[in-house]
């Protein structure tokens, strides 16, 4: 797969004179150690905000949805926002380990581990939020068409809305499979490395038995291969039916085309905005930066400015089309989103999705780590902005003027979404001292061709280095 | 140095000539008075005068469907060759020139394309309703649209489009050579910007050009999406083009280190290109179809209801047909197969072609005959003749381009 050949100009993936026992030595590092006071203080942190989360979400279920800001107009509000958000969110997971694998981009082996489990992380949050905002959620079981004694009950497939269901069970469970799949080399060296009883034995078990001959590898490689290329129309289609949920209605706004591709954008936009949040951080933590280096924080900060641009391209055609249609509804639809009531809302999501990631065509910025985080938090301020303009100002006021009203949050409303972020960071915490941060595996798969050491081999003897 | 062979030459010049005698043809046998159309006298006057008005059209819609689909074929080739300028592509560089060949096609398709909206905007034809001033004397709908549909700024719209595709092509082709007399990397950096810069440019005009030139033609109705559907068909017909002219150059001897692995990752990109194609034209369809709403759904009743045989005919050829042949990795080395597949490919967009432009200009009177067959025959024998000739004129490989290298020993 891997050519033996590397032009010069390629910048080294790896830093450092790295060898094969380096890489593992610094990725099982912070699941041998210990955690240090900081990741308490931040785990405690995270843990009482998913408690308070889990406090309101008891309350809601057991009060009624109307404890939440909605009223009979606005039926959809800071729940679906919260949803469309953490799955767009979690889509880079899937982008970095399928789509870049199929592109055949090497540097996404330091960071697939890490977006992965973002992906399945948020995917859980995201989960939560088709349950919680039924009005009967001990019902939700119904949605799934299993034989039963009302005569068959069975669903109507002509809902977006259970096909959300199917999109994101099966979305979650394809992306935890490809996952552990590429887990096991990495959990059994973990195994091999494990000096006590009771790690070796939770690494046992996770590991499969593992035991890494060339069938095996052959194998793997193909399994990845096949799910790559299951996983890249999957991660296409899932955000694709979450835009069809507003998309297929007829509220101005929220009927047009352009919707599955630009939300499937704005997804890859937002979630490697996440990613590179999470990164910059982990890098440093967990003293990882000759394996994410600043090489990689430019190519997702150019992801972020490429899909930015899309994204802006859309906006830019949804005001077009809306005046060209000549529809009043849909011409006022954007009217009010640019000088309504949520006009803050609108400008806030316009000025970080379409005007920040345009700060990358330069190269110092895009190369600046503090300069990258601070974006790539603007960006997911800016994307939750935007589920929130599309789906509450295309609703609180539409056709009927007597039905025009506004939207405010509960508390409750903010709790929820407070605690699917502190559920977030209680499982990425965790996973950050017991999993193998980085795959361990691929990267040395591209120690010699990329790493500087080699790099700085055969540029000094290139006679050799073919 | 490629040199022109005779072969080709020749099919090329044949294509023209016959093509041009098809077109000619077309254009005298289109009836010009309603009598001509041997509708019996006492008949409903309007509906005559309607049809008339449909078959005088087509031979230029004809004619409009194949120049406009030629030319973005090698636009679909120059937006190919600046993404894998821009994404640093190392498989891709032994292709450039052959990309450059197609590309080359660009200038000379865009100017008679250009000739034919300006015939258009005198009021030679009737493709575009809202250049009649009458229909819109009488269209509320269009009158809405006039600030952004009319002639001049619709033709200021186009030339910039086309100047600016045009002169991207004509910038990289130059720093291409350059880059092979220097003895640095200086004019590999400035097509790599110049390449950035295109895409953003790329991105924008390509919507534009699809709302004017295709959307315009049903100025009732709208799309966001189209755009960028517009987009998938085309790259879809582009790659199949590019896999086409690398089969035959290598087929002469020449592309000597171009290898199975090149053509597969080729047949990869036809193969994902066709998913996704099919995946905007679901989408598209889809939400249309679903919510069902009047004033949005004629587009696709009058497409099925008249053009059902295209409409079908176009998602197999585009969508099954790939999904079931090109999934397998061995088929995909396979030069004769993916060699049909391509030309099979190019069929079916143009259909998908045919279809969004004819339902507009022709209605229910569209017959695939010698109008249709004649405009695509020359514009394939002048495309060929172009892309060809344009080979010639400078060695298919780049000499120091700083990713050859790893093109030229590219094995997947």
């Amino acid at each position: 797969m891997a050519s033996h050949y590397e032009a010069p100009i390629r910048n080294p993936l790896i830093v450092g004179d790295k060898t094969y026992h380096d890489v593992t030595v610094d990725v099982a590092r912070p699941v041998e150690g210990k955690a240090n006071r900081l990741w308490w203080i931040v785990f405690s942190v995270a843990l009482s905000a998913f408690l308070w989360g889990l406090g309101c979400i008891v309350y809601t279920v057991s009060t009624g949805i109307g404890v939440w800001g909605l009223n009979k107009t606005v039926g959809w509000a800071w729940d679906i926002t919260n949803f469309v958000w953490w799955v767009g969110i979690g889509h880079a997971g899937t982008l970095i380990s399928a789509v870049l694998l199929l592109f055949r981009q090497k540097w996404r082996m330091a960071i697939n581990r890490s977006a992965e489990a973002m992906t399945i992380f948020s995917v859980v949050q995201a989960g939560i939020f088709p349950i919680i905002h039924m009005g009967r959620p001990w019902l939700a079981y119904w949605t799934m068409p299993i034989p039963n004694q009302f005569g068959s009950l069975w669903v109507n497939f002509n809902s977006p809305l259970l096909w959300d269901v199917f999109a994101i069970s099966t979305y979650l469970s394809v992306s935890l499979v490809f996952w552990w799949t590429g887990l096991l080399p990495d959990f059994a060296m973990l195994r091999d490395r494990a000096v006590k009883p009771f790690q070796k034995k939770i690494y046992s078990l996770v590991s499969f038995g593992w035991s890494g001959r060339a069938k095996d590898w052959q194998r793997f490689e193909e399994v990845s291969l096949v799910l790559a290329g299951l996983a890249t129309p999957l991660v296409l289609s899932v955000h694709t039916i979450v835009s069809f949920d507003f998309a297929t209605s007829v509220i101005p706004g929220w009927h047009t085309t352009i919707f599955p591709p630009y939300f499937v954008a704005g997804a890859i936009f937002s979630g490697f905005s996440m990613v590179n949040t999470l990164l910059i951080i982990m890098r440093k933590v967990s003293h990882l930066e000759d394996y994410i280096t600043l090489q990689h924080i430019e190519l997702m900060n150019l992801v972020v400015m490429i899909t930015g641009s899309i994204v802006g391209c859309a906006y830019i055609t949804e005001l077009f089309v809306s005046w060209y249609s000549g529809v009043e509804y849909e011409q006022y639809t954007f009217l009010n989103r640019a000088t309504g009531p949520y006009w803050w809302a609108y400008w806030m999501m316009m000025s970080c999705n379409v005007f920040s990631p345009q700060f990358m065509w330069i190269k110092k910025l895009r190369r600046s780590i503090l300069f990258s985080f601070c974006i790539s938090i603007v960006v997911n301020i800016g994307m939750w902005f935007e589920r929130f303009v599309i789906i509450v100002t295309s609703v609180h006021r539409d056709y009927l003027p007597s039905s025009w009203t506004m939207f405010s949050p509960t508390f409750v409303d903010i709790g929820v979404y407070a605690g699917t972020i502190g559920f977030f960071f209680v499982l990425f915490l965790l996973y950050a001292r017991t999993f193998p941060v980085i795959a361990q595996a691929e990267v040395k798969s591209i120690l010699k061709s990329s790493g500087e050491k080699y790099k700085k081999l055969r540029e000094a003897n290139p006679n050799n280095s073919h | 140095m490629y040199s022109f062979s005779g072969k080709i030459k020749l099919v090329a010049i044949l294509s023209m000539v016959v093509g041009l005698l098809g077109i000619g043809y077309s254009f005298i046998a289109a009836p010009s008075t309603v009598e001509a159309l041997g509708v019996p006298a006492g008949g409903d006057a309007a509906h005559a005068e309607h049809v008339l008005q449909l078959l005088k059209n087509k031979p230029w819609a004809a004619l409009y469907v194949a120049a406009l689909f030629f030319m973005l074929i090698s636009l679909g080739v120059l937006a190919f060759y600046a993404i894998n300028r821009a994404a640093q592509a190392g498989w891709a560089p032994i292709l450039f020139r052959v990309m450059e060949g197609i590309t080359g096609y660009l200038p000379v398709g865009a100017l008679i394309f250009f000739v034919l909206l300006v015939l258009s905007g005198l009021h030679l034809n009737h493709l575009f309703i809202w250049m009649d001033p009458q229909v819109v004397a009488h269209d509320t709908v269009i009158q809405g649209k006039t600030a952004y549909l009319n002639v001049p700024f619709f033709l200021i719209r186009t030339a910039i489009y086309l100047l600016g595709w045009i002169g991207y092509r004509q910038i990289t082709r130059r720093l291409s050579k350059a880059q092979d007399q220097a003895s640095d990397n200086r004019p590999f950096v400035k097509a790599f910007k110049w390449s950035a810069g295109f895409l953003v440019f790329f991105l924008v005009t390509e919507s534009m050009m699809s709302w004017d030139w295709i959307m315009g033609l049903d100025p009732h109705w709208f799309s966001t999406l189209f755009g960028w559907y517009v987009f998938s068909s085309f790259i879809t017909a582009s790659i199949a083009a590019l896999i086409l002219v690398t089969i035959t150059l290598k087929g002469q001897g020449y592309l000597e280190h171009v290898n199975d692995s090149h053509l597969h990752d080729l047949a990869k990109y036809l193969f994902g290109f066709s998913i996704f194609w099919a995946y905007l034209w679901f989408s598209q369809y889809m939400l249309y179809w679903y919510s069902n709403i009047p004033e949005e759904v004629t587009y696709f009743i009058t497409r099925l209801n008249d053009f059902e045989p295209v409409v079908l005919g176009m998602l197999a050829i585009n969508f099954l047909l790939p999904l079931l042949i090109l999934v397998d990795s061995d088929i995909k080395r396979k030069p004769w197969v993916i060699g049909i597949m391509s030309v099979v490919i190019l069929a079916g967009h143009y259909l998908d072609f045919y279809n969004m432009i004819m339902p507009a200009t022709v209605g229910d009177q569209w017959s695939i005959g010698i109008g249709e067959i004649g405009s695509v025959v020359f514009f394939f024998g002048l495309f060929t003749y172009v892309t060809f000739l344009t080979l010639t004129k400078v060695p298919l490989i780049e000499k120091r381009h700083p990713l050859m290298g790893e093109s030229e020993h590219f094995h997947y």
